[in-house]
């Protein structure tokens, strides 16, 4: 048996930032992953950095969060590239509605600023014609948050944490867990795994919400901004069953990564066709000049999606010594080292930087 | 639009060109698509200097009612209905049965020098010859394993190749009993004889193999390591590969299994070429590497059994057996020596496409965690040619995701509905 400050359960993105900030405050930390560091939601990610305004809960903790990718910017094993988004109006009605978003987005402490369509095209002449102008937000960045996952748990465990790779948590109770292999770690338990909350504590709902990505050959120089259309959030955050939307990301490589898609499905992780096909022609529609170049692999995921669309960050009731800390449907990247310090601060008994009671997983089970 | 076919054959090289001939017997509508402009495949492939073999030019007439879909690659798979890339854009080509004669690639094992330009593989350096690029006077090193080595010197020779030496890894031991059984198999004793009497004047060294390549901006020397020691050898291009390994990226693109244990598994099939996936066939080089014998003589079953005649199948199935006996005796002859496999250092690319050294995959056991950190085999050639080195290496299974696209596709070819796709006749 062996005794722990905290055991982390799960060592995707939101885990190894959490182990990470947790040996950063002295905590003596177990880590215990099945599978590859970072495989799971976090391997299929964008790794856009992106402060989205469209929920003003979501938008303080991703400004905080974006604050601490800061000091990634000049970390190889991130490939940290401050690339910026760029989102695209298609006509007077988006326009519109880009001062309200600056606005919120300023009261955040996030710059951004307006842009004409002759400035549109010169940010991006790959754009398709007739687009009324956009929104820039010049401090947003990419990551490649496979690589981010592994560096945080190294560096937690060159801080004293204790990896278990391989292992999985067959039960939970308070305060402790048992290993597949029969061991038993006592301490406080970090539930971080993802879409696979439930298996550990059903009572917090989670869906998994599957998306699709594409990756093309290198093209570099030909497109400079991760660029989407102003409509995203509809398709982000709205609860259609399957949506696309135009988002396409500039790799570091000059490969260009072209998503998005959302669907709440069976959990199969194949490739559709038709979801590619419908996904392709919506960025087609934005950027015709994609239609020519060559495609390397396509690739699914699953978000973690919780009802209300907010990460559960907090004691779970009913529990003593068991926290979560999951469900940031596709703002994970963005949102975990924030997410990390709000919960190592509420299990230290110290005050976060940001209000935690919009994330109490207590919200879904009273 | 969607084109339909009784039969759908995937490869025109020996076993595809039977399939399609055997299936188009029985009156079925039969397409092959290639993705090359002719057909023949890599061992029958069109050779500019010199006309096609008897059995070649037979074979590819023996399918003049069989619908020849050149210059079509397969990109990506649904339900029953492949699509495809050509010149004119994405097609959709739907079956009743598939067979893939999808063949073999050849296996490149990395060792310092590998990636400077003028190092090629052997059957590369030979499909390149034949179709015209200039080796004439340039002083040429053949080195690696099988009897491909011998194939592509006699095609180097014949374009003018000044060749150097044919450095064959096997033991002279293994390969003198590898002789002395040659003659049960008469056709392939006198094919060996004839290669063997064109390069008389060359060098055929057993026991023998290159250890690095040098040079400044191209390949300037190479080291051979033989059962004399170690020389060092100037020369233009060196053309390396040792044997050939199943290609099964469509077969596991489909879902259909491999066979267990092989460090290259062929696709998984029954005496008839069934593959587990139902209305899916496969034959030759895709099921284990075999020769052009077993290609000819399994391609037939299969497209037999695709039309339903399992009579005429079955009638095969003797002459197959004997056939598959000589892949047994290939791969027992010119199996690597160990010490390939130490060839590569750590600081020897082993995936070009991405850069990444042998050593950045040191601190990982698992194939997946080492992909997403390195991104070994996720470039232009989705881990072809790394993943069965790698395998071969004894590092990782192969990689490949089993997900659209099969090779690189125009973003239109993938974004395209099946409803807006032109018709294929007339590509």
């Amino acid at each position: 048996m062996s005794h722990f400050d905290l055991i982390v359960v799960g060592a995707g993105i939101i885990g190894a930032a959490c182990a990470d900030a947790a040996t950063a405050a002295g905590l003596r930390v177990a880590i215990v992953e099945p599978g590859p560091i970072g495989g799971g939601s976090t391997a299929a990610a964008m790794g856009h950095l992106v402060a989205m305004d469209d929920d003003p809960v979501e938008l303080a903790l991703s400004r905080y969060s974006l604050q601490l990718w800061e000091a990634f910017a000049d970390l190889a094993e991130a490939e940290f590239s401050r690339c910026g988004t760029l989102w695209v109006a298609r006509n007077p009605q988006e326009i519109g509605a880009i001062d309200t978003r600056i606005a919120r987005l300023a009261a955040a402490g996030i710059e951004a600023r307006a842009v004409d369509a002759d400035e549109l095209y010169r940010l991006e002449p790959l754009l398709a014609p007739g687009m009324a102008g956009g929104l820039r937000v010049p401090g947003d960045a990419v990551v490649y948050p496979p690589r981010v996952a592994l560096h945080l748990v190294k560096r937690a465990c060159a801080h004293g944490a204790t990896l278990h790779h391989g292992r999985r948590v067959l039960t939970l109770g308070d305060g402790a867990v048992t290993l597949d292999d029969g061991s038993r770690l006592v301490g406080p338990v970090l539930v971080a795994t993802g879409c696979a909350l439930p298996q550990l504590l059903p009572e917090l709902p989670m869906r998994s919400r599957k998306g699709h990505l594409v990756i093309t050959d290198r093209y570099p120089g030909l497109l400079h901004h991760q660029v989407l259309e102003l409509g995203y959030a509809d398709s982000a955050h709205g609860d259609a069953d399957s949506s696309v939307a135009f988002n396409v990301q500039p790799r570091p490589t000059g490969q260009i990564l072209i998503g998005s898609s959302r669907e709440f499905g069976d959990g199969d992780s194949a490739v559709s066709p038709p979801m590619v096909q419908r996904m392709l022609q919506r960025a087609f529609t934005f950027m015709p000049g994609l239609r020519d170049l060559q495609a390397l692999r396509t690739w699914t995921g699953f978000r973690p999606t919780p009802i209300d669309g907010r990460p559960y960050l907090g004691a779970v009731p009913g529990y003593r010594d068991v926290w979560a800390a999951a469900g940031h449907e596709g703002l994970g990247v963005t949102t975990a080292l924030g997410s990390a310090r709000l919960l190592i601060d509420l299990l230290r008994g110290d005050t976060p930087a940001i209000d935690p009671a919009p994330f109490a997983p207590s919200r879904v089970t009273t | 639009m969607t084109e339909r076919y009784d039969v759908l054959v995937v490869g025109a090289g020996p076993a595809g060109l039977a399939a399609a001939q055997a299936a188009a017997s029985h009156g079925r509508r039969v397409g092959v698509i290639d993705a090359q402009a002719r057909p023949g495949g890599q061992v029958w492939r069109h050779d500019i200097a010199k006309p096609p073999t008897r059995a070649a030019q037979a074979a590819i007439a023996a399918i003049d009612h069989v619908e020849l879909l050149a210059g079509h690659t397969v990109i990506a798979s649904e339900g029953h209905t492949l699509r495809t890339e050509s010149a004119h854009g994405a097609h959709d080509l739907e079956y009743s049965a598939l067979i893939l004669a999808t063949g073999a690639r050849e296996l490149l094992l990395p060792f310092p020098g590998w990636t400077l330009p003028g190092v090629t593989g052997a059957g590369g350096l030979q499909a390149l010859v034949k179709q015209g690029w200039p080796i004439t006077g340039k002083r040429v090193i053949v080195a690696g394993s099988g009897p491909l080595l011998l194939a592509a010197a006699d095609s180097l020779r014949t374009h003018g190749a000044q060749l150097l030496g044919i450095h064959e890894q096997a033991p002279a031991r293994t390969m003198a009993a590898f002789t002395a059984q040659l003659w049960r198999w008469p056709e392939r004793a006198m094919q060996a004889l004839g290669l063997r009497a064109r390069l008389a004047s060359v060098p055929y060294r057993f026991g023998s193999h290159v250890r690095a390549a040098f040079g400044r901006e191209t390949l300037e020397a190479v080291e051979i390591v033989g059962p004399h020691g170690v020389q060092r050898v100037a020369c233009d291009h060196l053309a390396v590969g040792y044997g050939l390994v199943p290609d099964t990226g469509l077969a596991r693109l489909l879902g259909c299994a491999l066979q267990d244990g092989a460090v290259h598994p062929g696709v998984r099939v029954d005496s008839f070429g069934r593959t587990s996936v139902t209305h899916v066939f496969a034959a030759g080089e895709a099921c284990g590497i075999g020769g052009l014998a077993v290609a000819r003589i399994e391609g037939a079953i299969a497209g037999h059994a695709a039309a339903g005649d399992d009579a005429s199948a079955t009638a095969l199935l003797r002459r197959r057996t004997r056939a598959r006996r000589f892949s047994g005796l290939l791969a027992r002859s010119f199996a690597l020596v160990p010490h390939l496999h130490a060839l590569a250092t750590p600081q020897t690319t082993v995936c070009r496409c991405e850069d990444v050294p042998l050593g950045a995959l040191d601190d990982f056991s698992d194939t997946r965690a080492a992909r997403l950190a390195s991104r070994c085999g996720m470039g232009a050639c989705q881990g072809r040619i790394c993943g069965s080195a790698l395998a071969e290496l004894g590092r990782f299974m192969p990689a490949g995701s089993g997900r659209p696209p099969l090779f690189p596709a125009r973003l239109d070819s993938l974004a395209a509905s099946a409803g807006d796709l032109s018709v294929t006749a007339d590509c």
